[in-house]
């Protein structure tokens, strides 16, 4: 896993921010209608992923 | 563009709009931003709020954003036996949210307050340490707004009071994953309740809900526990599934508008100010942990620290010690029927389905509205007499 990073489905994300806030470090951003993941910050600890409602998060190559 | 300001609000929400509007009053010169381009919208909310809150912070309820008068609620237990909570006259609404947000920020802004939507703010901008000002960005213009007090108000999604050092993240075991259709074509029953069901099948440690916005329009959600959500077994996954077991109620029904979100439902962050900052609502945890509504908490406490704020303006004395009033004010209050609640949520959270059946069968409407307000001491004594499986828990977690 850990040369992997998290990935956001734009498709699927709803916008809500709940992945945000249960980022320990501070990686996540959500502007109006744009996640983007900081890959320099993320620690790959899956919070968001296991987090999100609707599966909009993935860890990938 | 750089501006000044004596106090500069992040978040247009409830929070946001409430702490606005009474920096504005005390005529604090106040600018609120908001990242969104509408304010209010997407909601991220089921949209209940009881009559008291309104009342709390001088919210007169208006037919244009309070949608449906509520008597009570309707508790269904995981075999599907329904317990009503009555309390005989309107005790409640469910909103129209983006109608009573933008209603909140117009009062604001009738008070004085300036407002930018669709602006970013990035971060505190600080100086020796403490926060005097924020970063943001508005339609890809980067600017700077002084200000000598900053209020935290944006939400679960929370940037600016971990940009001034505090920490605001919520862990997965005291966070609810929540997922929601608004929905037309409902046939209900009752539409004049809130529907609340319980089970591990329907929601793990959590809860799924019908709050009615209209005869056949309701917001159908569900809230478990972050912990508990993973591959194949999501919010959104229960959801379905609670839909789909329910054609009564859902043959005829589509959605009119997804929503999902993030509930915190543990204890309040941690620290809730700095040299020049407070943080005020979800971002600050305030939430009821054993029903994830939060915006009557979110309101009080800005207005405790909009009261707070606009005094240590005037008397030139922003530091943290000064801001911590509000702190203080707020966990002799609501933040002590919290950490209540808090206790009633974990041992809730240990019954399993057969306990939450007793339940049904041992307490009436006025026990379980004492619950709901923290005040759970006859509990002990009742589950002596009728339920002593459950009284180790109780003992355990209540006393
Ligand atoms: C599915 C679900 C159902 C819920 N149901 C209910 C319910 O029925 N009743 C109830 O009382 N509560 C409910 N809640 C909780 C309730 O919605 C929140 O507690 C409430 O919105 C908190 O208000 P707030 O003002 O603190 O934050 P918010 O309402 O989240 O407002 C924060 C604002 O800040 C803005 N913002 C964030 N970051 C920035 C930034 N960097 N720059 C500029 N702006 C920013 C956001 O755009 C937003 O407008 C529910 C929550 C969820 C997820
Ligand atoms: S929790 Fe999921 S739906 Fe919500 S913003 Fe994050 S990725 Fe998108
Ligand atoms: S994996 Fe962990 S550190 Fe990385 S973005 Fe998600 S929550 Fe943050």
């Amino acid at each position: 896993m850990m040369e992997n990073k998290v990935v956001v489905d734009r498709m699927r994300c709803c916008y809500c921010g709940g992945c945000v806030g249960v980022c320990p470090k501070d990686a996540l951003l959500l502007e109006e209608i744009a996640l983007s993941v900081d890959s320099a910050k993320c620690v790959k600890c899956g919070a968001c992923v296991k987090f999100c409602p609707v599966e909009a998060l993935s860890f990938q190559k | 563009m750089d501006t000044v300001f004596d106090a500069v609000v992040v978040g247009a929400g409830p929070a946001g709009s409430i702490a606005a509007r009474v920096l504005a009053e005390k005529g604090v010169k106040t600018l609120v931003l908001d990242k969104r381009q509408e304010i209010g919208a997407p909601k991220r909310c089921a949209e209940g709020i009881n009559v008291a809150s309104l009342k709390r912070v001088g919210i007169e309820p208006d037919p244009a954003w309070a949608l449906r008068d509520i008597r009570g609620a309707i508790l269904y237990s995981p075999s599907g036996r329904p317990f009503k909570v009555d309390l005989g006259k309107t005790s409640g609404y469910v909103l129209e949210r983006k109608i009573f947000e933008k209603h909140l920020a117009r009062d604001a802004i009738r008070a004085g307050a300036r407002y930018m939507v669709k602006t970013l703010a990035k971060g505190v901008v600080l100086e020796d340490g403490r926060v005097c000002g924020v970063s943001a960005e508005f339609m890809g213009e980067e600017f700077t707004v002084r200000s000598r007090l900053v209020i935290a108000a944006d939400g679960v999604d929370s940037k600016i009071a971990r940009s001034a050092g505090l920490d605001t993240s919520n862990s997965l075991s005291d966070y609810h994953s929540g997922f929601q259709y608004e929905m037309a074509g409902l046939k209900l029953d009752d539409p004049d309740n809130l529907h609340i069901f319980f089970g591990a099948d329907v929601a793990p440690k959590g809860y799924a809900w019908i709050f009615p916005k209209a005869r056949d329009v309701a917001n159908v959600g569900i809230g478990i526990l972050g912990q508990l959500s993973g591959p194949g077994h999501r919010a959104r996954e229960y959801l379905d599934r609670f839909i789909a077991n329910r054609p009564e109620i859902f043959s005829g029904a589509s959605p009119i508008e997804i929503n999902s979100g993030g509930i915190p439902v543990g204890s309040a962050a941690p620290c809730l100010v700095a040299d020049g900052l407070m943080v005020v609502g979800d971002a600050a945890h305030q939430v009821n942990p054993i029903h994830g509504g939060g915006i009557a908490l979110a309101m009080n406490a800005a207005k405790l620290a909009a009261h707070v704020g606009a005094a240590a303006l005037s008397e030139g004395d922003v530091s943290k010690e000064r801001l911590g009033e509000y702190e203080r004010i707020w966990r002799e209050g609501d933040g002590v029927k919290l950490e209540k609640l808090l206790k009633l949520r974990a041992f809730m959270e240990k019954l399993d389905d057969d306990d939450l059946e007793k339940l049904v069968d041992i307490l009436d409407s006025d026990e379980v509205i004492k619950l709901t307000n923290g005040e759970y001491g006859f509990l002990v004594k009742k589950f002596f007499r009728k339920a002593p499986k459950i009284l180790p828990l109780a003992r355990k977690f209540l006393t």
